[in-house]
């Protein structure tokens, strides 16, 4: 059976970015327990012989022409910027290393 | 802190180094990757962002076609197998430079896979074997702001996500063993090699000191002979061949020192700084990062039809080593000759300045002794000097002509450099141009016969040698600028 | 006026009886005077829906109408991105944004001269059977306002079933526009994947997510189904084929001739968990499109039993990387923690924390641990396998008969509250849409009656192949049709009076 343990819920929201409090991690974990017990009912369905569907309809090579099309304005593109610098997103120091 | 370093010598005495480098190229397609915003360097902050390459809610990316034609033609000059079918994937992390907070990219499907390529170090071949060549997007880029100016210590930082959504091709090689001493040229190697070939595809700009090449350095010792491999370190964003050659030999002198003195290697991301010729720790990694990577289901598979990837192969532009051999041949140069301008990353330049008029040597000379030392010292790349090969045509065209000598030229190149105009807007504006005009030659002659007469009583009894001091100081007077030859004819004619 | 279909709003716009200011201000009269208790809508723009309703007023009268339902006002789900308009998708963390650019379908509607009333409720982020999650408040059924109206798109059910707008926009992932057209007696579509534009829909889940009409009558949705549908270029996933011609099938499947069809009924969407009176209306309903002259047979869709677990392992995955662009860098909400000077990191772990409801951080956790290293292929991995058997299904089915039918949703309306922590009871609603969306076939709503033990609506569902939309409008109209002939009119004249409620 599959079990979260808190310490994983903790773990998954550092990945996912959430500062959960100690009583949502109290809350969380034995949901998701739950839940995961739930949807491992599916383990062993699918034969290996099945191939994974990821896209319902089955196209491909969907491509655009390299053409340049008209961008935002500068005022549209940070209209929703909780603050702006220099026609910049003005965001908190970032710790850590560039990518 | 500092590193303990062991001499390169003592490293290679005791260890095999394995390389393994990872480029990232920019595409030079007018459009993002999956977005028609316009991808022109150095625009104005957030002038090229749509709700796409934004990351606004709801916004949805479209792929390039030029984009997947530039993947599979870089993947097939590199020898790769085309993927028949192969799709999108999200490699999820969190950066402010990142838009969406996932980079679409591909994963265990790369659109070319399974190649090899072929460097030249020293008159020796080296074989690299290429991993895969995918697909993907390029982050914003981030401005710190702070004292320091530097990510560390700032207060805050500001992002423009023009760059964001460009389309990148990443190459990874697979581990290259067997060089040892000659890892940090074979590496440079490398990645002149792709720089060369690229540039050939017409599918990037390859400015390294612009961004649009950029190199990740993945470098492990193992002891002499074992054939294992070792822990390897990430060393990012070495962004200039002169770096990549450093930066190889740097990793190879501090992992040498931490596993004699008995220490293990910490895998993890390093830091290359250009002016130190350092490398510091970042990240560590084994933390294994875990990116949650899956199929994009907002884009479709690219699925290139055999037909399509046969008439990109057919279309290739001869590769660089055939290129290499054929244009030594219709230059006549030396086999060193030929080894400095491809070291010079000239080869182009001197190809296009011959089209443009110029003789081989006279190419080869201005483009590698002259400006190629000037690039040097200012340490960017030759083709970012603001020269171009016309305008280095033009120059010697003067020369041939007879209207500039080689000093009054470099005097013209040291104008170009400066931006000052085209050849003839300098040559006009220094005024530069050789004097034949006998009026004002013959005065400066007449002088000069009158300043030394000894000289030309010599000349007077025959002693036609002697007539070169008389032009060197009809020169001197005109500041060089005097039609030597013509000056001789003038002096001759009045001692006869 | 306003409990006219929007078909015969058009009609009377087209012959002049009427004018789309009128009608306009109707709708907002009656969202002001009811949806203080529906509390369908987030945002109600009054100044731009009569002025786009005085622009069409222009068009009418200069014989230019830009389509038929030029004039026709429409409520849209908040979570399709409007130019000047905000854009919450029900969620504090997207609190006051308003998006620099259209959907595809909103364009299409202002394109089509549509007059937009406003956002409508859900389910932040779409995630919810009940509109419950929704950040600001939970929207009421009009049948019961103790009782929830369905979701994620409780907002546009309730809206068109309190006659606050005559259609409505909804999205649909595992039924939020089905399961509450079924709750509210009202009509919901869910078109074939890739049919309408899903640009400018905020995701919650891209490969199961659909735009689709809300409406009281099923030739109400095929009218707003061709405007809204087609190819799309901003889309990759947008199918490159004609909408084809909805009207007329409703209007065929209208006159309730169905000699020759061939309807399956879906054995494994029935049994334990199915409200009695809810399969009473069922059952019914098939009877009566048999006495049309359709055959009827029992189909098995064996895979549909893992559909639930199947749906709860890649939405979550999806929906997990899809928020992560809520971050509190480029917009919407910012919040600081204390201490000295936080972080980029703190500073989005905060808002993450204070932004987000608990469905959504219970979901966001969820799908980042199915696709973390290591369980990927157990559970995201797996989940898309079962996914290509539940289309196979499908497929076999679809030998057999034209469409499928299933009740839309196990149950009635259930009251506010009543599964609010229970998320796997909550998620069992939409046991009966959830395989439509994983196959990417298309779906219809229709009201299939009242239940017996609470007098509140229940839903027929019809499934067809994808790209056989027709066949959902033929079938659901001519149902709609036998029904309405039954009941003596539309199910929904059978709600109750609002203006009492709220005096």
């Amino acid at each position: 059976m599959p079990e979260i343990t808190r310490d994983e819920v903790a773990h998954l929201a550092d990945l996912a970015r959430i500062d959960l409090t100690p009583e949502e991690l109290d809350h969380l974990a034995p949901q998701l327990s739950v839940i995961l017990e739930s949807v491992a009912s599916i383990s062993g369905v699918a034969g290996d012989d099945v191939p994974p569907t990821s896209h319902p309809v089955p196209l491909t090579n969907v491509f655009r022409a390299d053409v340049v099309t008209r961008s935002l304005t500068p005022e549209q593109a940070l209209s929703g910027a909780p603050e702006v610098e220099s026609q910049r997103f003005s965001v908190p120091r970032i710790l850590g290393d560039e990518q | 802190m500092t590193e303990t370093l062991l001499t390169f010598e003592d490293a290679l005495a005791g260890f095999d180094p394995a390389l393994g480098l990872e480029v990232h190229v920019e595409l030079n397609t007018a459009s993002k990757m999956f977005c028609g915003c316009a991808t022109e360097f150095g625009a104005e902050p957030n002038t090229q962002t749509c709700p796409t390459c934004l990351g606004l809610p709801g916004a949805m990316p479209v792929v390039n076609a030029t984009a997947v034609e530039s993947a599979i033609r870089i993947g097939l000059a590199l020898n790769c197998e085309i993927a028949e079918w192969c799709r999108f994937a999200r490699k999820n992390y969190f950066y402010p430079d990142m838009p969406k907070n996932f980079q679409t990219s591909q994963y265990d499907e790369p659109i070319a896979f399974n190649g090899w390529t072929e460097v030249e170090v020293d008159g020796e071949t080296y074989r690299i074997e290429i991993e895969r060549a995918h697909m993907e997007e390029d982050t914003g880029k981030s401005t710190h702001v702070g004292e320091t100016g530097r990510i560390h210590g700032a207060d805050y930082s500001l992002v423009d996500y023009n760059r964001a959504g460009i389309p990148l091709i990443e190459i990874v090689t697979k581990p290259i063993l067997g060089t040892g001493a000659e890892a940090p040229a074979v590496a440079r190697a490398y990645v002149a090699h792709l720089r060369e070939l690229l540039l050939g595809l017409g599918v990037s700009d390859v400015r390294m000191e612009q961004g649009s090449l950029r190199c990740d350095v993945n470098l492990s010792l193992s002891p002499s002979g074992s054939g294992t491999l070792g822990t390897r370190t990430e060393t990012k964003n070495v962004n200039s061949l002169r770096s990549v050659e450093r930066a190889v030999r740097f990793e190879v002198q501090r992992h040498a020192a931490v596993l004699s003195g008995g220490g293990s290697v910490l895998q993890e991301t390093r830091h290359w700084h250009e002016d130190t010729g350092i490398t510091t720790s970042g990240r560590e990694k084994s933390d294994a990062e875990d990116y949650r990577y899956f199929p994009e289901p907002d884009l479709v598979p690219v699925a290139p039809s055999r037909e399509w990837v046969e008439s990109l192969r057919a279309a290739l532009p001869e590769p660089p080593r055939e290129r290499r051999a054929r244009l030594q041949e219709a230059w006549g140069f030396s086999d060193l000759e030929m080894r400095d301008t491809v070291g010079a990353g000239a080869l182009t330049l001197v190809e296009e300045t011959i089209a443009a008029g110029a003789s081989p040597q006279a190419a080869r000379k201005w483009w590698l002794a002259d400006l190629a030392r000037r690039a040097n010292d200012t340490g960017v790349e030759l083709s970012a000097l603001g020269v171009t090969p016309a305008q280095v045509a033009e120059v010697q065209a003067l020369v041939d002509a007879g209207s500039l000598n080689d000093k009054l030229a470099r005097q013209v190149f040291e104008g170009l450099l400066a931006g000052e105009g085209s050849p003839a807007e300098i040559v006009a504006a220094r005024g530069l141009a050789i004097v034949s005009d006998d009026g004002a030659l013959g005065a400066a002659v007449d002088a000069a016969i009158a300043a030394n007469p000894d000289v030309a009583d010599k000349i007077r009894d025959g002693k036609v040698a002697a007539a070169g001091a008389l032009i060197g100081a009809v020169m001197k007077e005109m500041r060089g600028q005097a039609d030597a030859a013509r000056v001789r004819e003038l002096i001759l004619e009045r001692l006869a | 006026m306003i409990r006219k279909t929007a078909a015969e709003m058009a009609a009377a716009l087209e012959a002049g009886e009427t004018t789309s200011v009128a009608l306009t201000q109707a709708h907002l009269d009656r969202i002001a005077e009811v949806d203080g208790e529906v509390h369908a809508f987030l945002h109600v723009d009054a100044e731009g829906a009569l002025e786009q309703a005085a622009a069409s007023d222009g068009r009418r009268a200069a014989g230019a109408a830009a389509s038929p339902l030029d004039g026709v006002p429409i409520a849209v789900k908040d979570v399709l991105a409007t130019e000047g308009l905000p854009t919450t998708c029900g969620s504090k963390i997207l609190e006051g944004w308003v998006p620099p650019y259209d959907a595809t379908v909103v364009r299409r509607l202002r394109e089509a001269g549509l007059p937009i009333l406003g956002k409508t409720n859900m389910d932040e982020f779409a995630m919810g059977s009940s509109t419950e999650h929704s950040a600001y408040g939970p929207t009421r059924n009009p049948w019961d306002l103790a009782r929830i109206p369905g979701g994620s798109g409780g907002g546009s059910a309730a809206a068109v079933s309190a006659y606050e707008a005559p259609i409505a926009l909804g999205t649909d992932t595992g039924g939020s526009i089905r399961q509450p057209a079924a709750v509210t007696g009202s009509v919901g579509v869910k078109p074939t994947y890739g049919g309408v534009s899903r640009y400018g829909l905020v995701a919650l889940a891209n490969s199961l997510d659909q735009v689709g009409p809300v409406t009281r009558t099923v030739l109400d949705a095929a009218l707003l189904h061709e405007l809204i549908g087609g190819h799309d270029p901003l889309d990759s996933t947008s199918v490159d084929a004609p909408v084809g011609d909805l009207v007329a099938a409703a209007r065929r499947g209208a006159d309730g001739d169905l000699a020759g069809l061939r309807i399956g009924v879906v054995t494994e969407l029935s049994g334990e968990g199915w409200q009695d009176g809810v399969m009473s209306r069922f059952t019914e309903a098939v009877e009566a499109l048999v006495s049309a002259g359709a055959e009827v047979v029992e189909v098995s869709c064996p895979h549909f039993v893992h559909a639930l677990a199947t749906y709860y392992l890649i939405l979550p995955a999806e929906a997990s990387s899809n928020l992560a662009k809520f971050d509190a860098m480029r917009y919407g909400l910012r919040v600081w923690p204390e201490g000295d000077a936080p972080s980029a990191e703190e500073v989005m772990k905060a808002t993450r924390e204070a932004g987000f409801g608990d469905e959504v951080k219970r979901r966001i956790i969820l799908g980042t641990y199915a696709l973390s290293s290591g369980y990927y292929d157990a559970y995201y991995g797996t989940a898309q396998k079962v996914r290509t058997l539940i289309s196979r299904d499908f497929e076999a089915a679809f030998e057999r008969v034209d469409v499928l039918l299933s009740p839309t949703a196990p149950t009635t309306a259930f009251p506010l509250g009543a599964k609010l922590d229970d998320p796997l009871a909550m998620y069992l609603n939409d046991l009966a849409t959830i395989p439509a969306n994983l196959a990417g076939v298309p779906g219809i709503s229709v009201p299939s009656g009242l239940a017996d033990e609470d007098g509140l609506p229940a839903g027929l569902q019809i499934l067809a192949p994808a790209m056989a939309d027709d066949r959902c409008y033929r079938v659901g109209a001519a149902a709609e049709a036998l029904l309405a002939e039954r009941w003596g009119g539309l199910l929904l004249d059978r709600a109750p009076d609002l203006t009492g409620a709220s005096s």
